[in-house]
């Protein structure tokens, strides 16, 4: 394994008096989200997609669209897949190979929190009962990694699901045709499941972490939410959170949440 | 000749007189950069100063190091090299004793040392020179080890220029570490951002008039 | 798919090539618009986008650093490891996450396009990674890749004797034409298309060929001499991107 070049203790721990007095080393408050910037149509060939920035963090997503049979169980409902990959270009920690637990969770936690949500209605997706629905693939990859690849995923899931089109299905030729898109946008309901995840830094809690900050985060807990009601939480990473700790970080992660949404919403107009 | 930014294969320069210096080569009377980086002209000599690439150690180098392991003679250093380096028990001034090597120095401590050696088993690194050894607190970040010639200044210059209007003390180690130590870490932040502000201008002429507005203007 | 403009009278003609029409609108040596930049990721050693056309390739480059297995060390020099994939949404039909034998092929061509200017005999036991992915597909993908790795090679600072460009020549039916978009490999007339991706160094080597279709041997001489000019014009964008990384900053 490669030496992973991680913040050394000396500057952790200016890191976190810093913290304590309320700032971080590149001016933001502790609850201050890096810039956001949302880019439409990386890639023609998707039916939706979008480059997210937050900072320096860079992701990219795509939405592609294919048909299938229903499973067994959910005749009337349409499918849906959430993959993110840490793509080894985007880091030196990163390598080619299946993937590590890190990228595994990665996806996992990116996955449900759409899943889960309420965010897609899943029976407007059936093309035919018990014959032919749609299935969404929302693909994540990792393009530069300076922390929070974690929110990155989800906001550039939503904002891609938001902007993507559904394209013409030829039910006699059972062929969808990828050149030429619908004016139909997914079927997405207004429970929109941003994600934040809150960290904890010595005795602070912070949003949006730098590379170099979520080297030093002792506690993770990725929340994704929407008006107030959680539908989504892991708290990963070791250290043990208070009650009052645990219980800010739901109130936190909610309340940003709510403004990271609008900045999604402004960004993708 | 003008300094000037050259590609790999690119003829730098065409004439007779002109010797191939550093990351250079001479073929049929013409100079072609082996490197990305900025082509200068001395004497006829001709070399390409490296913006990027990762650092080579040499003999007498002076870095800020990470302690990854504790051996029974001694520690295994990561100084930002494709290989660790070694500190000796015998290569520190003080007398460590063996079952209390990790009171000296533990794993994931900064340590600034020397390099007094390098072979085939590898790099050997001494703390027997003054002002060496473990660092305690401070800023520590990285720079490429490329621009660390800039970042020191013709005799220290630039880092005077630094520590005059941050009143931080600075150690830039040769494989790019940086260590910054001031009375509040506002100032040491100040001082890292001018240090980030030379790295990116290092292969700019004027470079210390430069720095010197920019502290005028920050201040 | 929209038709063919030329008339099957014109392309019979072998050397007509001024008349043949292409769908875009392109000479026969003219390639698509090429837009090229270095540092596009920040954490990486050394990186770049290169996009031909609708094709957009972007690459990463890290070490020289200690290569790993241990087993693959060379102790007499460096290596080069190179890992080419299209990303699921590049394509119409998507790709499935995961290894596929067309990408791990091409990954290896890579490396062999690379390896002849790289010199490592300074880093032995250590190895130069480089990832290319492809964002969006239009034909040319691995030439496009290369182009952006060989200018992430030297953004990197990897010592490099010369710089590699790539193209792809094609020959539709019987006309030979540079950089083929996908439009034209699925060119059905006549003798159908050939595509062939060549690469070469500033100094005119041939470093990466290859070959899907079929060809009579002057044609293929005289496919290398038009790869040979549209190679030194994708250089100069090549050289301009790694100019203007360090011009940019004032």
């Amino acid at each position: 394994m490669d030496k992973v070049r991680t913040t050394p203790k000396t500057t952790a721990n200016r890191m976190k008096s810093y913290l304590e007095e309320g700032k971080r080393f590149d001016g933001r408050t502790p609850e201050q989200f890096r810039e956001l910037t949302i880019e439409k149509d990386v890639s023609i060939k998707a039916e939706g997609s979008v480059r997210v920035r937050l900072g320096k963090t860079e992701v990219i997503v795509g939405i592609k669209m294919a048909t299938s049979e229903p499973y067994a169980d959910s005749p009337t409902k349409g499918n849906l897949m959430v993959t993110a990959e840490l793509l080894p270009l985007s880091s030196p920690r990163y390598e080619s190979g299946p993937p590590k637990i890190g990228a595994i969770e990665w996806a996992r936690v990116t996955d449900r929190g759409i899943r889960e949500s309420g965010f897609v209605d899943f029976e407007k997706l059936c093309i035919e009962e018990g014959k032919k629905v749609w299935t969404v693939f929302v693909d994540v990859y990792s393009v530069n990694d300076d922390g929070n690849l974690m929110d990155a995923a989800t906001i550039g899931a939503i904002a891609a699901m938001k902007i993507a089109k559904v394209p013409k299905y030829d039910a006699e030729k059972d062929k969808v045709l990828y050149d030429e898109l619908t004016d139909e946008g997914l079927p997405l309901t207004d429970i929109v499941p941003v994600a934040v995840s809150v960290h904890k830094l010595g005795k602070t809690l912070i949003v949006d972490p730098t590379r170099d900050e979520e080297d030093v985060s002792e506690s993770r807990t990725t929340i994704g939410s929407s008006k107030g009601v959680i539908s989504s939480l892991q708290k990963s990473n070791s250290a043990a959170l208070e009650i009052e700790e645990i219980k800010k970080v739901f109130e936190i992660s909610a309340r940003i949440s709510e403004e990271i949404l609008d900045k999604i919403e402004k960004a993708i107009k | 000749m003008d300094r000037k930014i050259v590609v790999p294969g690119e003829i730098i320069i065409e004439g007779d007189e002109y010797l191939p210096g550093d990351s250079t080569e001479k073929k049929d009377g013409k100079i072609l950069a082996l490197r990305y980086g900025l082509a200068e002209e001395q004497n006829n000599l001709i070399k390409v100063i490296p913006l990027s690439g990762v650092y080579h150690p040499r003999r007498g180098n002076v870095v800020i190091g990470k302690i990854e392991n504790v051996l029974a003679n001694g520690w295994l250093i990561d100084i930002g090299a494709s290989d660790s380096a070694f500190l000796s028990l015998m290569e520190v001034p003080k007398y460590v004793n063996k079952d209390a090597m990790e009171e000296v120095l533990a794993i994931d401590e900064m340590v600034l040392v020397k390099i007094w050696s390098i072979n085939k088993r590898g790099i050997d690194l001494s703390l027997k020179s003054r002002g060496l050894g473990k660092v305690g607190e401070g800023l520590i970040f990285n720079v490429n080890s490329n621009k660390v010639p800039r970042i020191i200044g013709k005799e220290g210059s630039m880092i005077k220029l630094i520590k005059d209007n941050t009143g931080c003390d600075i150690t830039v180690g040769q494989n790019g570490t940086v260590l910054v130590k001031g009375s509040a870490i506002d100032k040491e932040l100040f001082a890292k951002k001018a240090i980030l502000y030379i790295e990116e201008r290092s292969h700019l002429t004027g470079l210390t008039e430069m720095v010197t507005k920019w502290f005028g203007e920050k201040k | 798919m929209t038709e063919f403009k030329s008339s099957s009278d014109n392309v019979k003609e072998t050397s007509s090539k001024n008349s043949f029409q292409r769908p875009d609108g392109r000479s026969v040596t003219e390639m698509r618009p090429v837009k090229a930049k270095v540092g596009v990721i920040p954490c990486a050693d050394g990186s770049a986008m290169f996009q031909s056309g609708k094709t957009i390739a972007i690459a990463a480059v890290y070490g020289p650093k200690k290569m790993h297995p241990q087993h693959q060390q060379n102790p007499r020099k460096g290596q080069l490891r190179c890992e080419y994939n299209m990303i699921s949404f590049s394509v119409d039909d998507r790709i499935r996450p995961g290894r596929n034998r067309r990408a791990m092929e091409i990954s290896e061509i890579t490396k062999w396009a690379l390896e002849p200017v790289v010199m490592l005999e300074d880093y032995p036991n250590q190895v130069v990674d480089v990832h290319v992915n492809i964002i969006q597909a239009d034909a040319g993908t691995r030439c496009a890749g290369i182009n952006a790795a060989a200018m992430a090679l030297a953004h990197a600072g990897i010592p490099m004797k010369d710089m590699v460009s790539s193209v792809s020549i094609g020959k539709l039916d019987k006309t030979l034409v540079v950089d083929l978009t996908k439009e034209e490999e699925d060119f059905e007339e006549g003798e159908g298309p050939t595509d062939i991706p060549i690469s070469m160094t500033t100094s005119g080597k041939v470093t990466h060929m290859q070959l899907d279709g079929k060809i009579g041997v002057k044609q293929l001489q005289e496919s290398v001499d038009m790869a040979n000019v549209a190679c030194k014009e994708i250089y100069e964008i090549q050289k301009e991107a790694l100019k203007k990384a360090v011009e940019d900053i004032k």
